[in-house]
């Protein structure tokens, strides 16, 4: 991390703080922190931000608040105390369907790795995910906190089509698609629960700063609770963040 | 009812508005009017909304049928306008009646042009936003462009008493080599002074493989002293990344809101107008000026805007018949 947050123009709408040039959880705290912080502030001219591993972009409107007050004004934010903005995490639990024909690459990835299906799902399910960003697409969480022992290259060829709510490795990565999109993820499991629903209040479910926790369910399961989701009568299970455990 | 009918859809049509604020951090990109002068002043010279949902028109207008009185203005690219086989002009609100049929053809210059209609067209509206981003079907119409026998609806029913035409002096011309302002960064410290300077004294060709997400463009590589790649980090409209081919690409309204290649530059708000007419084949060169000064070009714009508003001049349209022939009259006033 640096010593100070760096403050960097991108055009005259808009400037990055850039708190650090490495991917770590202190560091994407710091992003969160602030950006929850202006967030809260509600600062006249501040348009809409975007956090990211190491950065906050922050759109603004000059006709409201130049660039030296945008920047002052950053400047001091990013330095204050965490205090009553500090971000209070949430944990989603996404159920997921492991392996079969929710999961065609269970198999490869566990005979890639030298290991059986069954420890491929529990090294999977064990930890808690920590949702660093979004972006690449509508709804796509950077997620952290997949163990090594499940590492897997990208296909060779990507798929040209993957359904939303599948759950996928890519290098260390794991990931969920929350659209159907093509893509070279190795796909070990699916969600019935919708990372993007247009007719739910908060149409993206994901956001920055929250954790994931995969939990394993079987095939019926699945169905039944894909029928309440279809319904709208599916109750998406969160609970606070203690801390880290 | 129905305002329209699409009889042709035109090469690529959506419903747009100023674009979709407050859902990037969860990766939504912003969408709205790639000309955002064009857009704003189509529904000036109809008394909407600034933000109301209008057309955009990409390079080949559509044909509409028309099913209810309404009043139309088309704004951006020189492109033919007619209506029942009669020339109207762009840059200029009148009125349609039902029966009509407008068909609006290939542009002469410029690339994108905007029909707005008198109390905006009707759209999906997803997260605050009429705008159509086809990638993630969001808004406009299903979220996707126009097609064959879509009808149109609009969401207010006013009706404007007059017509205007915006003064000749305000109306851009568009060239097929633009000078775009440029701020430098986020990442120029990526760059030496060499390929900085090479970014800036050479002129770029916009690809054939661009659209509204990005221009990629095509010219004199740019390197970086080591890597091209960065942690990735937030995108707006108007970044040029230079990914580790050197070519650089411009991100526009549809683009990701985040990427992972450094951003030598970023294209200034008031120029992306500008940038938004050129089309594939036509040639960009940057200019490199401070954010004051773009700032100031951004508060010029506004005025220019208000100018507009304050100059418009009043047409009245007439159809006349002298001893059996019918006479389309435009008149406009004098001052």
């Amino acid at each position: 991390m640096y010593d100070r947050p760096k403050i960097l123009p991108t055009g005259d709408r808009a400037i990055v703080v850039e708190f650090g040039d490495e991917i770590s959880e202190e560091c994407n705290a710091r992003v969160l922190d602030l950006y929850n912080l202006l967030k809260n502030a509600k600062v006249d001219g501040i348009i809409s931000m975007i956090p990211t591993y190491r950065s906050l972009l922050i759109k603004y409107d000059p006709l409201e608040i130049d660039f030296k007050k945008v920047s002052d004004f950053v400047e001091t934010a990013s330095n204050a105390k965490r205090g009553e903005y500090a971000l209070k995490p949430k944990i989603i639990e996404i159920p997921v369907a492991y392996g079969g024909e929710f999961g065609p690459d269970l198999d490869f990835v566990a005979e890639y790795r030298k290991i059986t299906p069954e420890e491929v799902i529990q090294i999977h399910v064990e930890p808690l995910y920590r949702i660093y960003m979004l972006g690449f697409t509508m709804g796509f969480a950077y997620l952290g906190g997949m163990s090594e022992k499940i590492a897997t290259p990208r296909l060779e060829t990507p798929r040209e089509k993957i359904e939303a709510g599948s759950v996928g490795i890519a290098g260390s990565q794991t990931g969920i698609y929350p659209l159907d999109s093509p893509g070279g993820w190795r796909l070990i499991g699916k969600t019935p629960v919708r990372l993007y629903d247009p007719k739910r209040e908060n149409p993206i479910l994901l956001q920055a700063g929250n954790y994931i926790r995969f939990v394993r369910i079987e095939p019926d399961e699945f169905f039944s609770i894909n029928e309440e989701v279809e319904k709208g009568t599916y109750q998406i299970k969160t609970y606070e963040y203690a801390g880290r455990q | 009812m129905a305002a329209f009918r699409v009889l042709q859809p035109g090469l690529f049509t959506t419903i747009q508005d100023l674009g979709r604020y407050g859902y990037e951090s969860q990766g939504v990109p912003t969408s709205g009017a790639m000309d955002e002068f064009a857009f704003r002043v189509a529904n000036i010279l109809l008394g909407n909304e600034e933000n109301a949902p209008a057309l955009e028109i990409t390079m080949l207008g559509p044909t509409l049928e028309v099913l209810e009185d309404v009043a139309v203005a088309i704004t951006g690219a020189q492109l033919p306008v007619e209506v029942n086989g009669k020339k109207r002009t762009v840059w200029t609100s009148f009125p349609l009646k039902k029966g009509d049929v407008l068909s609006l053809g290939a542009v002469s210059s410029g690339c994108r042009a905007y029909l707005a209609v008198n109390g905006g067209f009707k759209a999906d509206v997803a997260m605050g936003s009429a705008s159509t981003y086809t990638r993630g079907k969001l808004g406009g119409l299903e979220g996707r462009p126009l097609k064959k026998e879509d009808l149109l609806f609009r969401e207010l029913g006013n009706k404007p008493a007059r017509f205007y035409r915006v003064d000749e002096r305000y109306v851009p011309t568009y060239k097929n080599v633009a000078e775009i302002g440029v701020i430098l960064g986020p990442q120029d410290d990526y760059f030496d002074e060499e390929n900085i300077r090479l970014f800036l004294n050479s002129t770029y060709a916009i690809t054939k493989d661009s659209d509204r997400m990005g221009y990629r463009l095509e010219g004199p590589q740019i390197r970086a002293k080591q890597k091209h790649d960065i942690i990735t980090d937030g995108i707006v409209p108007g970044v040029i990344q230079v990914p580790a081919s050197g070519n650089p690409i411009i991100m526009l309204k549809d683009a990701q809101t985040t990427g992972g290649y450094a951003k030598i530059a970023t294209c200034i708000w008031s120029d992306l107008p500008k940038l938004a007419q050129l089309k594939p084949g036509d040639k960009v060169k940057f200019i490199a000026i401070s954010v004051e000064e773009a700032q100031k070009l951004l508060g010029d714009m506004e005025n220019s805007i208000e100018q507009i508003k304050a100059t418009l001049r009043g047409v009245r349209y007439f159809d006349v018949s002298v001893n059996g022939k019918h006479y389309d009259v435009v008149l406009e006033s004098i001052d």
